[in-house]
């Protein structure tokens, strides 16, 4: 130890430096991919069209985010993709006890290998992609799909029907085929949690003559309200990030009007000609809103629970 | 070695039913011997007990069926004669039995390059994210590092913002990563949610076989290769099934990145089939003559015979490895879900 003083440094920080060194290049990918790109949010505020270079751009300020809402087709269009956006998001916070229930009432089989089955089964569809689903959506619901033919056969209807090519109850139907595909994976969430409960509060009730019903009521359903509290959270959180992949698939001529949320929006804004700078004013907009909801709730949580969720 | 896992434990509860049911796997000999719980106070149950009994058994076999037969009736449809499949006769067993789709699907152009790009970067992809969560897990648990919390910090961070789509695409470009092999690897390579996973699982291994090998002079690289690296093999395969799922299922970068035709992978490949097949279902709808209608309707049906084909070729992957790794992605979720 005397030896390494005289240089300054112990050998435990010289470890420090050469540990260090070792991360460097992981940091710098860190850095080029996702700190890096925040300084494209530059473009927003320039008259950017590609190739001319961002230097020979024009500063143009808040233009962008003015032009949002200034120009009345732009405007009519930002609220219907609002209206999107809360209509899915505000289904999945209604229905978001669904995954709970669903953990619930598997529990309640008894027959081991059964639960397994189905728990096996139904947290299949998480594993698949947002192409994959919207394939075997196109399978069932197409003209020549499933029920189409079994209507058909049935003589309930004379021609084929194609029922992915409307817009009716769309934000439900996107409900419902978000749920397909999460619900039995959320739901292992809540069995977790339901094996936390104390053994022996459930035998005590049983002792006491309490009906399932009843335990469900008073010592499940207690028991793992907390996971569902941070669950509820984390999407309010993500309220307006509805991710755009499962609407990009599933967007047809016929309900565009219906299913173009948010992050789709700025999609198809990014593909537009001299769209760069537009896309990229909702792109600092959202990040915003969805970093101020982050707090929001996650301060909601300390108040309420003392804990954080991030 | 290593934590229980709890949905196993779970099972455990049922000890008495499964012993009725004689069940003799090794999963259900362990919940039997090693997780054995003393059968509790059988109670009687209710005539409305048994009525919910049988809703609640009833209505999971429909949620099951639900989820799986889809997949069933794509595959029956892909062996089944393409007329019958048209006409949808085929519901239950095939119809006609051939292997035409596949053998026709396997000629198509591009298609197998697609599947070699999937290949590709599922491999490549989940090597490198796998490699990179281990190590940093382990790194961000050494106290010796410099500046260790501000680091943990700088790379979990990332988890809560996104620069956007545009200026992650120009990102891209400036770096030479459109069009790019590599553009699918790197991104991704580090993730900071694989890596908390990790580090959790490493901060569970006791201390002292670290420092037993550093009194023997083992430096950092050495403790991570032979000391941890052994310990966290249950956490690692977890990420890996995570990052190869993600890796196989992702469009989105392909969708953004890449117009070279050689670069798309399966899932883009499928996206595009379900596209024409789409506009084609479209003019299907539209057309008034019937004798184009003919004709729309006879290429529809060689189009969905190729489409469903496709869909089982993308989908098999996943199915294939989803039994056996059921119990990662299970645990996996409970690391999580002790963390949040």
């Amino acid at each position: 130890m005397q030896g390494m003083k005289r240089r300054g440094l112990t050998k435990k920080q010289i470890r420090g430096y050469r540990e260090f060194l070792y991360i460097l290049p992981f940091l710098l990918l860190v850095l080029i991919f996702s700190y890096y790109p925040l300084y494209g949010w530059v473009y927003a505020f320039f008259d950017y069209r590609p190739p001319t270079p961002l230097a020979d751009s024009k500063f143009v300020a808040f233009k962008w985010f003015v032009y949002m809402v200034e120009n009345p087709t732009r405007l009519k269009r930002l609220l219907e993709v609002l209206r999107n956006t809360f209509a899915i998001s505000g289904i999945s916070l209604f229905f978001s006890w669904f995954p709970m229930i669903f953990a619930i009432f598997l529990n309640e089989i008894k027959c081991v290998p059964y639960k397994k089955f189905v728990q096996t089964v139904t947290t299949l569809p998480n594993f698949i992609s947002w192409v994959l689903v919207f394939s075997v959506a196109f399978t069932i619901f197409n003209g020549d799909g499933v029920i189409s033919n079994l209507a058909m056969n049935a003589g309930w209807i004379d021609k084929p029907v194609n029922f992915l090519q409307n817009s009716n109850h769309m934000w439900f139907k996107m409900w419902l085929w978000l749920t397909w595909k999460n619900a039995g994976w959320a739901a292992i969430m809540y069995l977790a949690a339901i094996t936390g409960i104390d053994e022996e509060l459930i035998e005590a009730a049983k002792v006491d003559g309490a009906s399932r019903m009843k335990i469900i009521w008073h010592i499940t359903i207690p028991g793992i309200l907390p996971t569902y509290f941070v669950l509820v959270m984390l999407n309010l959180a993500s309220f307006l990030n509805n991710g755009m992949e499962q609407y990009f698939v599933f967007r047809n001529q016929f309900n565009s009007d219906y299913i173009n949320v948010l992050d789709l929006y700025v999609y198809d804004l990014s593909r537009e000609i001299g769209g760069y700078p537009l896309s990229t004013a909702f792109s600092i907009l959202k990040s915003i809103v969805s970093i101020t909801l982050l707090f929001a709730t996650n301060w909601i949580s300390k108040k309420i629970r003392g804990e954080s969720i991030i | 070695m290593g934590e229980p896992n709890k949905l196993e434990s779970l099972s455990s509860i049922e000890t008495d039913k499964l012993k009725a049911v004689g069940a003799g796997s090794e999963a259900d000999l362990r919940s039997r011997y090693v997780d054995y719980v003393p059968p509790k106070t059988k109670m009687h149950m209710s005539a409305t007990d048994k009525v919910i009994s049988v809703i609640i058994y009833v209505t999971y076999a429909m949620l099951a069926f639900v989820c799986v037969y889809p997949f069933y009736y794509i595959f029956i449809n892909t062996l089944s004669n393409n007329e019958a499949s048209a006409r949808g006769k085929v519901f239950l067993v095939p119809i006609g039995f051939h292997l035409t789709n596949y053998a026709k699907v396997a000629k198509i152009d591009g298609l197998i390059q697609a599947a070699e790009v999937s290949v590709a970067r599922t491999v490549v992809g989940t090597i490198l994210t796998v490699i990179v969560a281990a190590f940093l897990g382990f790194m961000f648990t050494r106290e010796s590092l410099w500046h260790r919390k501000l680091w943990f910090r700088f790379v979990a961070a990332t988890m809560y913002f996104n620069a956007g789509i545009i200026p992650w695409y120009l990102t891209m470009r400036n770096l030479g990563l459109t069009n790019n092999f590599w553009g699918y690897i790197f991104p991704v390579a580090v993730q900071p949610f694989y890596i908390i996973l990790c580090k959790t699982y490493v901060e569970s291994v006791p201390r002292e076989l670290q420092d037993a090998a550093e009194i023997d002079g083992a430096g950092t690289m050495r403790v991570f290769f032979s000391i941890i690296l052994p310990v966290i093999k249950p956490i690692i395969a977890t990420i890996a099934v995570f990052a190869a799922v993600a890796q196989w299922n992702s469009f989105q970068d392909t969708l953004l990145l890449v117009t070279d035709k050689n670069l798309y992978t399966l899932q883009f490949t499928l996206y595009n089939y379900l596209q024409s097949a789409n506009s084609l279902a479209s003019l299907v709808n539209s057309s008034t003559s019937t004798d184009s209608m003919a004709q729309l309707l006879a290429t529809a049906s060689t189009n969905t015979s190729i489409r469903m084909t496709v869909t089982m070729v993308v989908v098999t992957p996943i199915m294939l490895v989803y039994p056996f790794f059921q119990r990662f992605f299970t645990k996996g979720i409970m690391v999580g879900a002790v963390k949040g």
